[in-house]
C-alpha cells in the first residue's frame, strides 16, 4: 500500500531536483511511468559504466536510448531486467522502482523479474529447437495454465510471423531467415506476456527489409505493451521511438520528445550527436 | 645465373629485389615441410603396421579355428586340454565392466560438467579442474590395486558372497578413471553453447537449473554423446585396473560379483604367461586383439560422426 508515494516522489525528483541542466530530463506523472529509475548506477568490478541515472519509462510509449558505442546505454537498459546479474563482476547501486516496488530490493526474485519484463537480443537467438517449442519454452517453464497451442499462435501473430512459419511449426527454428529469427525471438518474449519489452539493438544484424519489418512491429507492439530499445542508428530512433534518451560516457545527457530532442536539442553534446560531429 | 637469384619474376624483366637469402629461406621452409611429414608418417606407419599384424597373425588363427565358432562359442578355454575357442565369455566380461564403469561415471561426469560450466564462480573452476585432470594422471595399475584393497572389501561388507575378484569392484574403478574424461570433453561442449541461448533462456524467467537442463545441456547434447563414447571406449579398452580387480575366470554371467575375464586381460593372461610363440593358442591374443581394436575404432569414429553433427549447428 506504500506504492503510490514512493513512485510519485519518484517522479517530483525526476521533474524537479536533477542536476542536469532544465528541461534535459522530463517529468512524467507518476501513474503514466511503468518503470523509474533514481541514481541508477552499474559498475564492472572497479568500472563505472553508467552513473547517476534518473528516468521514467512511460507506458505504452517507445522509448529510444542512443549514444556512441560504449557510452552504457546497454548496461542501462540490462539493469532493468537484472539480466547484469548474470555477469559476477556487475554491480548496481541505486533504483529500479517497478510499480513502486525496487527491483533491487533482497526479497525481489530476478526470475519473476525477468518474466515481468522481457528481453529481445542484438543478435537473433533461437534456441535449437522447433519453431513451436521455441515461443513455448517460457510458457512451459512458467507453467502456463491455458492452451499453449493457442498462446504460441497469438505470439506469432502478434510478431507478425504467423503466415510465414504456420506450416512449418515444427521445423527447426534455426532453419529462418535472420529477420524471421529475430521476430520468433521477439513471439518467444511475448509469449509470457511482459509489461516491459527491452530490445537491445533489436535489427543491428539484419538487412534493411528485415529492419524495416521490426520496426513496423514495434509500431505495433506498443499499443499492449511498453518498449525500450537501444539503437546505434539515430534514424531508426526518430522512427520508431516517443522519448529519446542520449547517453554519454554513461551519463545521461538529455532526455526528451523524440521529435523535439532530433529537431531542438539543449544540450551541446546531443547536437554534435546527432548532427554527426562525434561518435 | 641472375635468373636463378633474382627468381622467376627477374628473369621475365621484374626489376631484382633488394633481398638477400631468400633463395636459403624457400630450401628452409621445403625442408622443415618434410620432417614434419616424416613425423606425422610414425604414427600413420605405425596403426597401419599393428593392422597389418593383428590381421596377419588373425588370419593364421582363423585357417584353424572357424570365425563362426569364435564369433557365437559360449566357452573360452584356449589354455586348457579341452580347448574351447568362443569369445562370447571375454565380450560378456568386457561389456559387463564398461556397462558398470559407465554407470558410475556417465551420470557422474555429466553432472560435475554441469556444475563446472553453469553453477561454479571462476575460483572454485580454478581449483576443481585441476583436481579432476589428476584423476586422468593416475596409473591405472594404481586403481588396481585400489580396487583390490579397498573397494572389494566395501563390497564384501555388504555383500558377502562377492568374490576376491569380481565384475564390480573393477567397474568401479574403472568407471572413477573415465570420470575425468566424460567431464572434461562435457563441460567443452557445454561451455561452446553460445551465451545468447543462455541469456534467451534468463530472460523469459528461467532459472538457473532451467537453463542448464532444457537448454544448456539439449544444445550440447550431440557433444556430450561423443564424450560419452569415447570414454566408453576407454573402458573397453582398460587392462591393468581390470585384470587385477576383475580376474580371469572368462564366463557368461550378468553377475557383478563373480569374477569375470575381459578381452584386454586375456591378452595380458597370455603375453605374461608360458605360451610359446607361433602356437594356436598364442595367436589367440591376435584374434582377440583384432575384435577388441574393431569394437574401439567403431566407436570412436561413431563419436567423430556425432560431434560433426554438433558443429553444423550453430554455424
Amino acid at each position: 500500500m506504500t506504492e503510490t508515494p514512493i513512485t510519485e516522489s519518484v517522479a517530483d525528483e525526476i521533474s524537479g531536483t536533477n542536476e542536469a541542466s532544465a528541461g534535459s530530463i522530463i517529468g512524467f506523472d507518476a501513474s503514466e511511468t511503468v518503470l523509474t529509475t533514481e541514481s541508477l548506477g552499474v559498475l564492472y568490478g572497479d568500472t563505472s559504466a553508467v552513473e547517476e541515472i534518473t528516468i521514467g519509462i512511460p507506458r505504452n510509449r517507445v522509448v529510444a536510448f542512443i549514444g556512441p558505442s560504449g557510452c552504457g546505454k546497454s548496461t542501462l537498459l540490462r539493469a532493468f531486467n537484472r539480466m547484469n546479474d548474470l555477469i559476477p563482476v556487475a554491480r548496481v547501486v541505486g533504483h529500479v522502482l517497478y510499480r513502486g516496488k525496487d527491483l533491487y530490493d533482497p526479497d525481489v526474485d530476478p526470475v519473476e523479474v525477468r518474466r515481468r519484463i522481457g528481453m529481445v537480443f542484438q543478435k537473433p537467438n533461437p534456441f535449437p529447437k522447433s519453431i513451436f517449442d521455441n515461443v513455448a519454452f517460457g510458457l512451459r517453464i512458467n507453467g502456463y495454465q491455458g492452451s499453449i497451442e493457442e498462446r504460441v499462435e497469438k505470439s506469432l501473430q502478434d510478431a507478425a510471423l504467423w503466415d510465414e512459419v504456420k506450416h512449418r511449426l515444427r521445423e527447426s527454428a534455426l532453419g529462418l531467415s535472420g529477420g524471421q529469427q529475430q521476430r520468433l525471438c521477439i513471439a518467444r518474449a511475448l509469449a509470457v506476456q511482459p509489461e516491459i519489452l527491452l530490445m537491445d539493438e533489436p535489427a543491428s544484424a539484419l538487412d534493411p527489409i528485415a529492419t524495416s519489418k521490426i520496426e513496423d512491429l514495434i509500431d505495433e507492439l506498443k499499443r499492449d505493451y511498453t518498449i525500450v530499445i537501444v539503437t546505434h542508428n539515430m534514424q531508426q530512433a526518430a522512427r520508431v521511438s516517443d522519448y529519446t534518451a542520449f547517453l554519454y560516457l554513461g551519463k545521461l545527457i538529455e532526455y526528451g520528445e523524440t521529435d523535439r530532442l532530433f529537431t531542438n536539442p539543449k544540450e551541446e553534446r546531443t547536437e554534435q550527436y546527432i548532427t554527426g560531429r562525434f561518435g | 645465373m641472375d635468373a636463378s637469384r633474382g627468381g622467376a619474376l627477374a628473369a621475365a624483366g621484374a626489376p631484382p629485389l633488394a633481398f638477400k637469402g631468400q633463395r636459403h629461406r624457400r630450401l628452409t621452409e621445403g625442408a622443415i615441410g618434410v620432417v614434419l611429414f616424416l613425423c606425422g608418417l610414425v604414427s600413420v606407419l605405425t596403426t597401419i603396421g599393428i593392422v597389418v599384424v593383428l590381421i596377419g597373425e588373425s588370419l593364421g588363427f582363423f585357417r584353424e579355428v572357424g570365425i563362426v565358432e569364435f564369433l557365437t562359442g559360449t566357452r573360452w578355454a584356449p589354455l586348457f586340454a579341452d580347448q574351447a575357442f568362443g569369445i562370447l565369455p571375454l565380450l560378456n566380461g568386457t561389456l559387463l565392466i564398461a556397462v558398470g564403469a559407465s554407470l558410475v561415471a556417465l551420470p557422474v561426469g555429466l553432472l560435475s560438467a554441469i556444475y563446472l560450466s553453469e553453477y561454479a564462480t571462476m575460483r572454485v573452476r580454478k581449483i576443481v579442474k585441476p583436481i579432476l585432470e589428476v584423476l586422468a594422471g593416475i596409473p591405472t595399475v594404481v586403481y588396481g590395486y585400489f580396487a583390490l584393497t579397498f573397494v572389494t572389501p566395501i563390497l564384501r561388507f555388504f555383500f558377502p558372497e562377492t568374490g576376491i575378484f569380481n565384475a564390480a569392484s573393477g567397474a568401479i574403478v574403472v568407471g572413477i578413471m573415465i570420470i575425468p574424461m566424460v567431464s572434461s570433453l562435457s563441460e567443452d561442449a557445454l561451455s561452446a553453447v553460445p551465451r545468447g541461448l543462455r541469456e534467451a533462456a534468463y530472460g523469459l524467467g528461467a532459472t538457473k537449473l532451467e537453463v542448464s537442463t532444457r537448454v544448456v545441456v539439449p544444445a550440447a547434447l550431440s557433444g556430450i554423446i561423443a564424450s560419452f563414447i569415447l570414454a566408453i571406449s576407454r573402458a573397453i579398452g582398460e587392462t591393468m585396473a581390470v585384470t587385477l580387480a576383475a580376474g580371469a575366470t572368462p564366463q557368461m554371467t550378468l553377475s557383478f560379483l563373480e569374477s569375470v575375464q575381459t578381452m584386454t586381460a586375456y591378452i595380458v593372461q597370455v603375453s605374461l604367461g608360458e605360451t610359446p610363440h607361433g602356437t594356436l593358442e598364442y595367436r589367440t591374443i591376435f584374434a582377440v586383439g583384432l575384435v577388441l581394436f574393431l569394437v574401439t575404432l567403431a566407436m570412436n569414429m561413431l563419436s567423430q560422426r556425432v560431434t560433426r553433427r554438433f558443429r553444423e549447428v550453430y554455424e
